[in-house]
């Protein structure tokens, strides 16, 4: 018997289709994924099922919960959302009111089923894993996986038939990522819940759901049982999805070289804590007595949780913050951070996390392709151009590209261009943070592939920052893992993760999702 | 940006042709206006609105448009002049306090605060009582006044953009931080600060308006918008329609550029639609 019925969905925003003759159905107790990547309209069909589309949206097609129609009046539909649906959302942080505390929100959810009292307060917060003191904190002085377990005990309030959770741990870390995964799935057993889980990671989908649709461009390729799709994918999108999954190992030929390239010696960085009393408060200490060395051609990853301190050591090893204590060699030029030398900066740069920041939308790709060209003196236009050809060439884009603007390329391709960019001076060392990360599964491995393809080409040396353990085993000639500022665990993948001896790097290794089951 | 797109904001339409419409009457006062505006003839005075004088005359018996074109140019020019010295002075000083932290940030905000806390009519008095009343004084009371707005207005956009990678990128390319500035953070804040403008070009205008009221202002035999309300005043119950025409000139014109500059916002930037940005000015 069916719960959600949706028939020949379309929704288009001025008359262009963002999702187009949709037809699922989702059984009572399913726990149903929804695979797609960015724009294949998996959120719009979630928020079509709750009635919460945009108001210009135009809708055509029937979506019926329990057997009805979904109300049109918006009072019946809010009861019916209310009393029988959940929602979790991708950013806990913005979903809570920051304004009230933890327990008064999921009371006044509480309040909409007529079940109030501080007793099924606490009972849900227990159920979702938290404890009683948790009621009276503000949604800031708990932790992200805390907040998203507030998420669920909020949309568990009303005892809904239906959960519908999209995207409820990307922007979590991968620990706690599994936990609330986990979570989740217990839930709906105990509870006998329907769900609808909106993802983009396949593996986080075989991991919770027993059935699954993939969606691309607003138009459903495929849908079945989880491991029938996943095994056996019918359709070459689902199998390109399915393999994107699988990291095979990238690195070639040994390639490091005996040369100390940078050398981390004792780096400290201590952040002032807030506060009437700061004089009190002990420093925050983000990174804390880090020492390293990162041999020529070698590419090093580093890995930890969200808050590990990774990403500032790797701001003050490309001069974008400057250590308190400690200093850092770079071929022999000793610096602290911020006192590179000019001179020294153009055979070090940086990749950033997000494709879509890393680009002024005001200046064309040229301009900000250029921009770092002014690190090398005397360069005429003429070798200007050529770097810039250059380096676009190496980047597999075409250099008709250069005369465009950052919002006419796609999130791969920006990505392409700011790896282009870290290239145009020639660097020795580049340093990547989360290189992939924000980008489309069905990407990641062709931005992978050129990052390899550019070391082998260049001898570059590279430092990952990442908490993707299958990328980094695929990609990385050493590891250390991070903790609180700390490195507490360094080796080869194959070694380390095999073998694994501080405790988070076990817990990091348990809360990988298994593979998919081929 | 194109121009259809800009057409799909009716506020926008409406509110750039109503202030076109009389930015265009006001310039045109410069080569032409029905009579000379200084022309005194107590024998057609208190002409009613006809077409002779299309608006009528005044008690010293001058045209009633010609003055309302007249001083339309003049509130125009010192709302504009004082929007030049406000974002010209406003826009860097913000921007230094954005990219510069510590000190600089310190006295920016200081002297701001400073600002802010003089009204421009108290700034228009103590200029008036060392240089003396006139059209020039009112600009730079109120562009003083623009000042700390504009400067506001430009650290807080600039604080906004100066989080995101591409600054960090041109900090890694070795971009020193004026050049960061300028090549970064004020093209992606210009929309901003046109906005702004539109806005303090009509607060400016009002400002005009009030300062020539209490006899700070333009001085006759030039006129303003402001001025005719002083010259009407005493006029009110016998003859209304002197305070009238240029009153609602007034109105007419702040209305019209507010409907502008939200639509402008509108237009320019979606994401700032809810931000309330109006109330900046206070």
């Amino acid at each position: 018997m069916s719960l959600v019925e949706i028939e020949k969905l379309t929704i288009s925003f001025g008359g262009k289709a963002a999702v187009s003759d949709l037809s699922l159905s989702i059984n009572k107790g399913d726990r149903f994924g929804v695979v797609g990547e960015s724009g294949s309209g998996k959120s719009l069909t979630a928020l079509a099922v709750t009635g919460l589309l945009p108001e210009n949206a135009e809708v055509s097609g029937a979506i019926r919960f329990d057997g009805a129609h979904l109300p049109q009046d918006e009072k019946a539909m809010a009861r019916l959302r209310g009393q029988r649906i959940g929602m979790v959302f991708q950013e806990p942080m913005t979903a809570l009111n920051p304004l009230l505390r933890v327990g008064d929100q999921i009371e006044e959810a509480l309040k909409l089923t007529g079940h109030e009292g501080d007793t099924a307060v606490a009972g849900l917060l227990t159920e979702v894993g938290l404890e009683a003191q948790h009621t009276d904190r503000f949604p800031h002085q708990l932790s992200g996986g805390q907040r998203q377990r507030v998420m669920i005990a909020m949309a568990l309030a009303s005892a809904p038939d239906l959960m519908i959770a999209d995207e409820p741990t990307s922007a979590l870390d991968v620990i706690t990522q599994r936990v609330v995964l986990d979570l989740i799935r217990e839930i709906c057993d105990r509870r006998q819940m329907t769900l609808i889980f909106i993802s983009h990671d396949m593996r986080a989908v075989a991991t919770l759901c027993d059935r699954i649709a993939v969606l691309r461009g607003g138009k459903l390729i495929e849908t079945g049982p989880v491991k029938e799709v996943l095994s056996r994918p019918a359709d070459a999108y689902t199998q390109k999805l399915v393999a994107a999954t699988r990291m095979a190992p990238r690195q070639g030929e040994p390639h490091v070289a005996e040369k100390t390239l940078l050398e981390v010696v004792h780096l400290t960085r201590a952040f002032p804590q807030g506060g009437f009393w700061r004089w009190r408060q002990k420093p925050l200490l983000a990174v804390n007595d880090v020492s390293l060395r990162v041999s020529a051609g070698e590419c090093l990853a580093l890995v930890g949780p969200s808050g590990c301190g990774k990403t500032t050591l790797a701001r003050m090893i490309v001069g974008l913050d400057s250590a308190t204590t400690g200093q850092m060699r770079f071929e022999g030029t000793a610096y602290r951070g911020s006192d590179l030398p000019p001179a020294r900066r153009a055979d070090l740069s940086l990749v950033f996390q997000d494709p879509f920041g890393s680009f002024n939308p005001r200046l064309s790709i040229t301009q900000s392709l250029g921009e770092p060209l002014r690190l090398i003196p005397d360069l005429d236009p003429l070798a200007r151009e050529e770097r810039l050809m250059e380096a676009i060439d190496s980047v597999g884009l075409d250099r008709a590209m250069l005369a465009r603007f950052p919002h006419e390329f796609s999130g791969g391709q920006r990505q392409r261009l700011a790896i282009a960019r870290a290239l145009v001076t020639r660097p020795s060392l580049v340093v990547l943070d989360e290189p992939v990360s924000a980008l489309d599964v069905s990407v990641r491995g062709d931005v992978l592939d050129l990052l390899v393809k550019l070391q082998n080409q260049l001898g570059l040396t590279y430092i990952i920052i990442s908490h993707d353990l299958d990328m980094v085993a695929a990609m990385a000639d050493r590891v250390l893992v991070m903790e609180a500022g700390k490195i507490v665990e360094e080796g080869k993948p194959d070694a380390l993760f095999a073998a694994p001896q501080h405790r988070l790097t076990k817990a990091l290794m348990e809360a990988r999702l298994p593979d998919i089951a081929a | 940006m194109n121009w259809r797109s800009l057409l799909k904001h009716p506020g926008l339409v409406i509110g750039l042709s109503a202030t076109a419409l009389f930015a265009l009457l006001a310039l045109l006062s410069l080569v032409w206006t029905p009579y000379p505006i200084a022309d005194i003839s107590i024998a057609r005075r208190f002409a009613t609105p006809g077409p002779e004088h299309w608006l009528g005359t005044d008690q010293l018996g001058r045209d009633m448009l010609s003055l309302i074109m007249s001083g339309t140019l003049t509130s125009f020019t010192v709302g504009a002049m004082a929007v030049l010295i406000g974002a010209g002075i406003g826009v860097p000083l913000g921007l230094a306090a954005a990219i510069y932290d510590g000190p600089v940030e310190w006295v920016v905000l200081r002297f701001s605060d400073l600002a802010f806390a003089f009204p421009a009519v108290v700034i228009a008095i103590l200029i008036a009582t060392l240089v003396g009343p006139g059209a020039s004084n009112a600009v730079i009371a109120i562009g003083i006044f623009n000042v700390p707005v504009f400067a506001q207005v430009a650290r807080g956009g600039a604080l906004a953009i100066s989080t995101l990678d591409f600054v960090a990128a041109a900090r890694l390319a070795g971009l020193s931080k004026p050049m960061i500035a300028l090549r970064h953070l004020l093209p992606n804040i210009a929309s901003l600060i046109i906005v702004q403008g539109t806005i303090q070009l009509s607060l400016g205008i009002l400002a005009e308006a009030g300062l020539s009221y209490i006899g700070l202002g333009t001085q006759p035999p030039a006129t303003s918008l402001g001025l005719m309300l002083r010259d009407a005043q005493s006029l009110f119950l016998i003859h209304p329609w002197l305070s009238l025409a240029p009153g609602l000139a007034i109105v007419v014109i702040v209305i019209a550029l507010n409907i502008a500059g939200d639509g402008l916002r509108d237009a320019l930037d979606p994401r700032l639609r809810n931000r309330g940005l109006a109330n900046v000015a206070g």
